[in-house]
Order: structure tokens, then sequence, then C-alpha cells
């Protein structure tokens, strides 16, 4: 399925992964505990995914837990965002969703048959991608936010793009050929994390 | 033979000789274990202000520790002619004869550690020390005997650490030690992969490994564990340091990529698992050593 990593996907991987680092370290100070932590750990994910793929090349994704610990990235983005934004009441909420929704994965993953583990993922990664790609649209239109915080939609809606490109490409009805997923996949990373230090940065 | 020609061939038996003098010193070993020497010196909070300090540091480290690479080549050219990796190195190739690398690395241990201890005795006591670990009782007496013979080698190999920090400090304190535990936990991790990946090479050397003496389980797990107590080491010694806390949470998620890959490489052993782990915490390391640095600065 997969193709073989090239100098040029490690360099931008590396990026990728430097500029995760940046947002680990930096680029979510000043924030309340928890949303740090929750933008931290996505951040983490992908700093650790892609040093992965650095080292072992693109067969990592072969894995079935690579489903599961992707799960991760827009849970904790989105739940970050909550938390920054919204009033206790609503993160409290989102934290149960993101919990539960999470075990979710998990288990049926291990437990239930494939159509059903695709239905938990595609709910679960679906409200958390819509929230990414929607709230900061939203805080900004109301003036909330400083324009600059839209960058956080596009990091989601690349997420969401790289997400489906991988889950087509893994249910055997590929969007684009496996060649042309695995080209542009660390595009797609590197655009996203960029994307992320400017929202953050705003 | 005229002039030009005579200069020519002495610039091309010196570009010869650099390189294959240099290919005796492991550099990007060396250059592993120097980063450990300067993070340590760093994380006692005196870098960049005594610059002069930090390069006679790195210079006495790094020719300390070549030269030791360089005595232990000489003693192991006959382990090192009988497996087809390292056969063709620049000893049993016969690319630099056994009296020529013996002054080599005769002369670079005596000037790095001359050096270390005229920067300070403590600091070249405990580079002499790293040396004496590595060459005596790692190479010429256990590793032929036991494979616990790697245990030293750590020990080894975790002394730049501890030397740096006492340079900066002028002491040796706990977390110097700690600093020099996580560099020793992670040298088996390293060993023993590569004595898993070249199994066969050792057992024709007759050199003893853990895969050989305890089987490809138990190293594996082995190898899991010794990863798992360097993030745990690697973390106190952060926490002692008192680096800042956005690259204490940079650490603590590296940390727990590498309590993963040690987790499932325990659970589902493969030498595939194995590899991955052994350059995850390569990189591990080095990236800690970073952070260190940079979470004092």
């Amino acid at each position: 399925m997969t193709r073989k990593i090239t100098p040029i996907d490690r360099i931008l991987l590396l990026i990728t992964c430097l500029l995760a680092a940046y947002l680990v370290v930096k680029g979510v100070e000043g924030l309340p505990i928890l949303a740090t932590w929750a933008y931290a750990t996505a951040f983490g994910v992908l700093l650790i995914a892609g040093l992965l793929i650095i080292i072992n090349g693109f067969d990592v994704l072969d894995s079935h837990l690579v489903v599961i610990v992707a799960a991760i990235i827009p849970l904790g983005l989105s739940l970050g965002m909550v938390i920054e934004n919204l009033p206790p009441d609503w993160y409290l909420a989102y934290l149960v969703f993101v919990v539960i929704g999470f075990l979710a994965i998990l288990l049926t993953r291990f437990l239930i048959p494939d159509r059903a583990a695709t239905i938990v993922l595609a709910t679960v990664h679906g409200a958390a991608g819509l929230l990414i790609f929607g709230l900061p649209i939203a805080l900004v239109l109301q003036g909330i936010k400083a324009p600059m915080y839209l960058f956080m939609s596009a990091g989601g809606a690349l997420i969401g793009i790289g997400g489906m490109l991988l889950a087509f490409l893994k249910s055997g009805r590929p969007i684009l050929s496996a060649e042309r997923i695995f080209m542009l996949l660390p595009w797609i990373l590197l655009l996203m994390s960029a994307s992320f230090v400017l929202g953050l940065g705003a | 033979m005229t002039l030009k020609t005579t200069i020519q061939s002495i610039l091309k038996t010196l570009s010869v000789k650099t390189r294959l003098y240099w290919q005796m010193t492991k550099s990007l070993q060396t250059g592993l274990l120097l980063s450990t020497g300067l993070a340590g010196y760093m994380s006692a909070r005196c870098p960049i202000q005594a610059w002069q300090t930090l390069l006679a540091l790195a210079g006495s480290l790094f020719l300390a520790i070549s030269g030791s690479t360089v005595i232990n080549m000489v003693y192991d050219r006959y382990i090192d002619a009988r497996m087809p990796r390292t056969q063709k190195r620049p000893l049993p190739s016969g690319q630099v004869g056994v009296v020529e690398a013996l002054v080599l690395g005769g002369v670079l241990s005596v000037t790095g550690i001359g050096w270390a201890a005229l920067l300070s005795p403590l600091f070249g006591l405990i580079v002499f020390a790293g040396l004496f670990f590595d060459v005596v009782v790692y190479t010429i007496w256990l590793k032929r005997r036991t494979p616990w013979s790697i245990i030293w080698g750590g020990i080894a190999g975790g002394m730049p650490a501890l030397a740096g920090r006492a340079l900066g400090l002028g002491a040796i304190d706990w977390v110097g030690l700690i600093f020099a535990m996580a560099v020793l936990l992670w040298i088996p991790t390293h060993i023993m992969t590569f004595s898993l990946r070249y199994r066969e090479d050792y057992a024709r050397a007759g050199v003893p490994t853990f895969p050989s003496t305890y089987g490809e389980r138990t190293t594996s797990i082995i190898i899991a564990l010794s990863s798992i107590a360097t993030a745990i080491a690697m973390a106190f010694a952060a926490y002692g340091i008192g680096i800042t806390w956005g690259y204490m949470r940079l650490l603590i998620i590296l940390s727990c990529g590498l309590l993963a890959l040690a987790i499932r490489s325990m659970v589902r052993p493969s030498f595939k698992m194995n590899f991955s782990l052994f350059k995850f915490a390569s990189l591990y390391m080095l990236s800690s050593m970073a952070l260190v640095v940079l979470g004092v600065l």
C-alpha cells in the first residue's frame, strides 16, 4: 500500500516535527492548564508520528494502532479550543464527549466488526473536525478573535483532508492513488502545522 | 618529481589518512557522547558566558572519546575482521597499521585527558575514569567473557555527561549522577539491538551477547525495560536541573513516545520493532540533551 519515503519527504516531516515541538514548548503558553495539555497532547502525537514516519517510512501507517492514535490529534485540538474559548459548562460537557469518544474508538477497534468501528470513528472524528473548522470562524466573525485565528480552521480542514485520504485508502476505496496520497501527506502535515503556528500565534 | 607533484602527493596522503582516522573515531557515536558532555556542562547554568571553557570542554572530550574508540578498535581488530559489518574498517582491512592506530589512539587519549585535567582536576579524573572503564574494564577485560560487560560500557558512556556537569558545578551532585544514569541506561538499548541484528556475526567472533546467552525474547524485554528506565531517569534529571516548563512538557511527550514504543516492543517483540525503538531511543537521547540545554538558557 505504501511507497518508499524520499529525502524530501523526510525534510518536510522534520520541519513539521520542529513546528510541532515549537507549539508544545511555546505555542500553548499562557492558556488554562487543561487547554495547554489538550493542545500539547495533540501536537505531541503529531510530533511522535512525524518522527516515526521519518525513522520507519510510511509503513508505520499500516498499523491498526494508527487509527486510534491519530484520533488524539483532532480530539486534543478541539478540546483545547473549547476550553480556551467557551464557558466552563461547555468544556466540561465536551471533555466528557472526548473521553467517551476516544474510549469508544479504542474499544470498537478491538471488539466490534469493522463497519461499526468505522461509524464510531467517523462520528467522533467528524464532530471534532467540525469544531476545529467552525469554531474559529464563529469567533472571528463575532470579533472575539483576530482574523489570523482563521488559520486554525485551515489547519482543521487540512487534518480532515489528510484523514479522509488515509481512511478511504485503508478502506480499499482510495480517492487518489496510494502513490499520490503518500506524496501529498508530508505537505499536508507541514501546512497543517504551519497553520496552527499562525493560528495560535493570533 | 617536481615540487608540485610532491605537494600533491602529500596532500593526497593526508586526505586519505584523515578520512581513515575519522572513520576510526566513530564520529556519530562520539558526537552523541560529546553532546551529553556539553549538555551536562550547560545544565549547570554556565553556558554561553564561559565560551572558552565550553570550547575546551568540547575539544578535550572529543579527543578523549575518540582516543578510547581508536584504542578499542585496535584491541577488537580480530573481532572486527570476523564480522561482515565491521571487516571493512581501516584496521581489519589493513588500511591502517596496528602501531599507527595505537599511536593515534594514545596521542588522542593523552592529549584529551591532559587538557581535561588542566581545565579542572575533577573533570580530568572523570574523563579518565570514562576512558578506563571503556578500554580496560569493558573492552579488554569483560567483553569476551560476559554479556554483562555492557553495563561497564554504559558506565563509561555516562561519564561525559557527569564530567560536563561536574566541570560546570565544581562538584558531583545527584542530578549529575542521574543524568549519567540516563545515558548508562540508554546504552544497552544501542548495544543489544546491534547484538540482535548481528547475532550470528557476534557468535562467529566469539563475543557473548544477551541474545546468544538469554535468547531473543528476553533481550527484547530488557531493551524495552532499559528504554523505560532511560525515560524515567531523564525526567528526574530534567526536574533536578530545573528546565523551564515548556521544555519539560516536550520532554514528557517524547518520553511518552519512548514508553509507548517500549511497551509495544515488549508486548509484540520483533526485530523491526526493536530497531525502530533503538532509532527512536537514539533520537530521544539527542533531543533530551538539546532540551536540557535550551531549557536552562
